[in-house]
């Protein structure tokens, strides 16, 4: 272990910005995209749920119909 | 073979000079390109001859980016495209004669101005050479890598913008020994290195291009 | 006596992916996690400070990994594209689409932490140097491939089209970055070398663990991404409705 203190950590010899910005950036990117993912995928689902459903009423209605 | 591509090339031409306002519209966008530059950071000539290889090359890339989507589209609209798929001659000639056609319609008339336009930057006799001969031996490899990208985007929406983002990263070689051989003869260094680098960049892309160009072209229609 | 042999290219079909990919999916997260953790512990706190940089040098347990990352995917793109182009694999185009733009966020993330890392050491946010702009060319390309992607409806089309270019483009990145070395050693404008000359070997550690912490993590995504892409282009056949019909939905 290399750092004196948690105040040393952070400010990472007057480069703390430049660090800590970096690591921010990229861990923010990474949680953001599979979450992107995730929300799309259920969007999908729940748009081709709706749209199944909507068929199966459709087809049950034409079946009562005859 | 060689007749293919012959015939190929003499009807485009011939099909092209039929439309020489699109051939004229795209030089002066050349030209007016050229001089938006000078206006935009200034007359001061050393700074202008600096900046004129660069600036000049860039218009060009840029003038024959518009010229590229018609390269397929009006043969693709009428049907033609169609019909030179289903020949027998192997594709990528056909596609081979199109490219040069499109050279001999865009890059040379852009080479051949370009010496003039250099004048406004004040380039010297050597650097006009050069810049001349730079654009003669880069603008067949501008040709072939845009016809992959017009192949690619053929039909599709957003064309010309798409083009544009598709082919211009490919153009950037290109760009770098292009206007790196204008630069290196007005630093006194010789252009020889770089004009024998673009000249392999023009005869790769010419003579690989047209397979690439030829799977996109077929995938565009079906 | 049961057949112990796994016919692989069972899984060639988006059907029988799918859900091997939804179990394979924690796996890389876990795996991504763990040498996420390590990777971070080597760089931030075993690896000692740069002589010459300060602390700041750290940012490359972060960059050198996104770089190495955005070229490692392109070239997987680019391969499982000319696979589905070559042998009309559907799954194979799917994951190239899935690929790509978790390849663009690590090539974004490159030239980001590079600006970061250029302007305390260099005192510049961009520097032209062969390494940073050679990058940002990739961006281009990753962004080409997926704008040409989306603006083709067809999918098979589209597949088809972005193999041609991610092979085209595979073909010309080692002719840009040679051409781009080449012009940044003649203009000599920023004489700045990003790359370390000498590593310690706890250096090298913690940029490989961070590396592969980065390549489950894509890998991962990947996975998930191909899912709702095969979920939308298989959503006509039988198996797709069988997997999302819940009991509430029949009549």
């Amino acid at each position: 272990m290399y750092w004196n203190s948690l105040a040393e950590f952070l400010a990472m010899g007057k480069h703390g910005v430049y660090v800590w910005g970096s690591v921010g950036v990229m861990a923010a990117l990474m949680v953001l995209e599979p979450v992107l993912v995730i929300k799309g995928q259920r969007g999908l689902v729940a748009r081709l749920r709706r749209q199944f459903r909507a068929e199966n009423a459709e087809k049950t209605s034409r079946q009562e119909k005859r | 073979m060689l007749k293919l591509v012959l015939a190929i090339i003499r009807r485009d031409l011939r099909l092209a000079l039929r439309r020489r306002a699109d051939l004229v519209s795209a030089l002066f966008f050349f030209i007016i390109v050229v001089s938006l530059f000078p206006l935009g950071v200034g007359p001061e000539p050393e700074l202008l001859r600096k900046l004129a290889p660069g600036v000049l090359w860039v218009a060009a890339l840029l003038a024959t980016m518009l010229s590229l989507p018609r390269l397929f589209a009006d043969d693709h609209r009428d049907g033609t495209l169609e019909q030179l798929a289903l020949t027998p001659q192997p594709f990528a000639l056909v596609v081979l004669g199109k490219l040069l056609a499109h050279w001999l319609v865009s890059g040379l008339p852009l080479a051949l101005l370009a010496p003039v336009l250099g004048l406004q930057f004040g380039l010297s006799g050597d650097a006009l050479w050069v810049l001349c001969l730079s654009l003669l031996i880069g603008t067949p490899a501008l040709s072939g890598i845009g016809a992959i990208g017009a192949a690619l985007t053929l039909g599709v929406r957003g064309g010309g913008v798409l083009l544009s983002l598709l082919v211009l990263p490919l153009y950037i070689p290109v760009l770098i020994f292009g206007a790196g051989a204008v630069d290196a003869t007005l630093t006194g260094l010789g252009a020889q290195a770089h004009l024998s680098l673009l000249g392999a960049l023009a005869l790769g892309g010419v003579f690989f291009a047209p397979w690439p160009t030829a799977a996109a072209l077929r995938i565009a229609l079906e | 006596m049961s057949n112990k042999h796994i016919n692989w290219f069972r899984f060639a079909s988006p059907q029988a992916f799918y859900p091997l990919a939804g179990k394979m999916i924690p796996w890389f997260w876990a795996l991504a996690a763990i040498f996420g953790v390590a990777g971070l512990y080597v760089g931030f706190l075993v690896a000692p400070t740069d002589a010459q940089q300060g602390e700041g040098y750290r940012i490359i347990f972060l960059h050198v990994p996104a770089s190495w990352m955005s070229m490692f995917i392109y070239l997987v793109m680019a391969f499982w594209a000319g696979l589905g182009l070559a042998f009309n694999f559907r799954l194979s185009g799917m994951m190239a689409t899935a690929l790509a733009p978790t390849g663009a966020l690590f090539a974004f993330l490159s030239l980001w932490t590079g600006a970061l890392w250029g302007k305390p050491m260099w005192g510049a946010w961009w520097v032209w140097d062969a390494r940073l702009t050679s990058e940002l060319i990739l961006l281009f390309l990753y962004v080409g491939f997926i704008a040409l992607q989306s603006a083709i409806d067809d999918p098979r089309r589209a597949d088809k089209a972005g193999a041609i270019l991610a092979l085209v483009g595979v073909v010309n990145v080692p002719i840009i970055y040679f051409s781009v070395k080449w012009w940044n050693t003649l203009h000599q404008g920023s004489s700045v070398n990003l790359a370390k000359s000498s590593m310690a070997a706890v250096m090298l550690w913690g940029m490989l663990l961070c590396a592969l912490a980065c390549w489950m993590y894509a890998i991962a995504v990947a996975l998930m991404r191909v899912r709702t892409i095969i979920l939308e282009r298989e959503r006509h056949t039988d198996w797709v409705r069988a997997e999302l019909i819940q009991p509430a939905d029949e009549v």
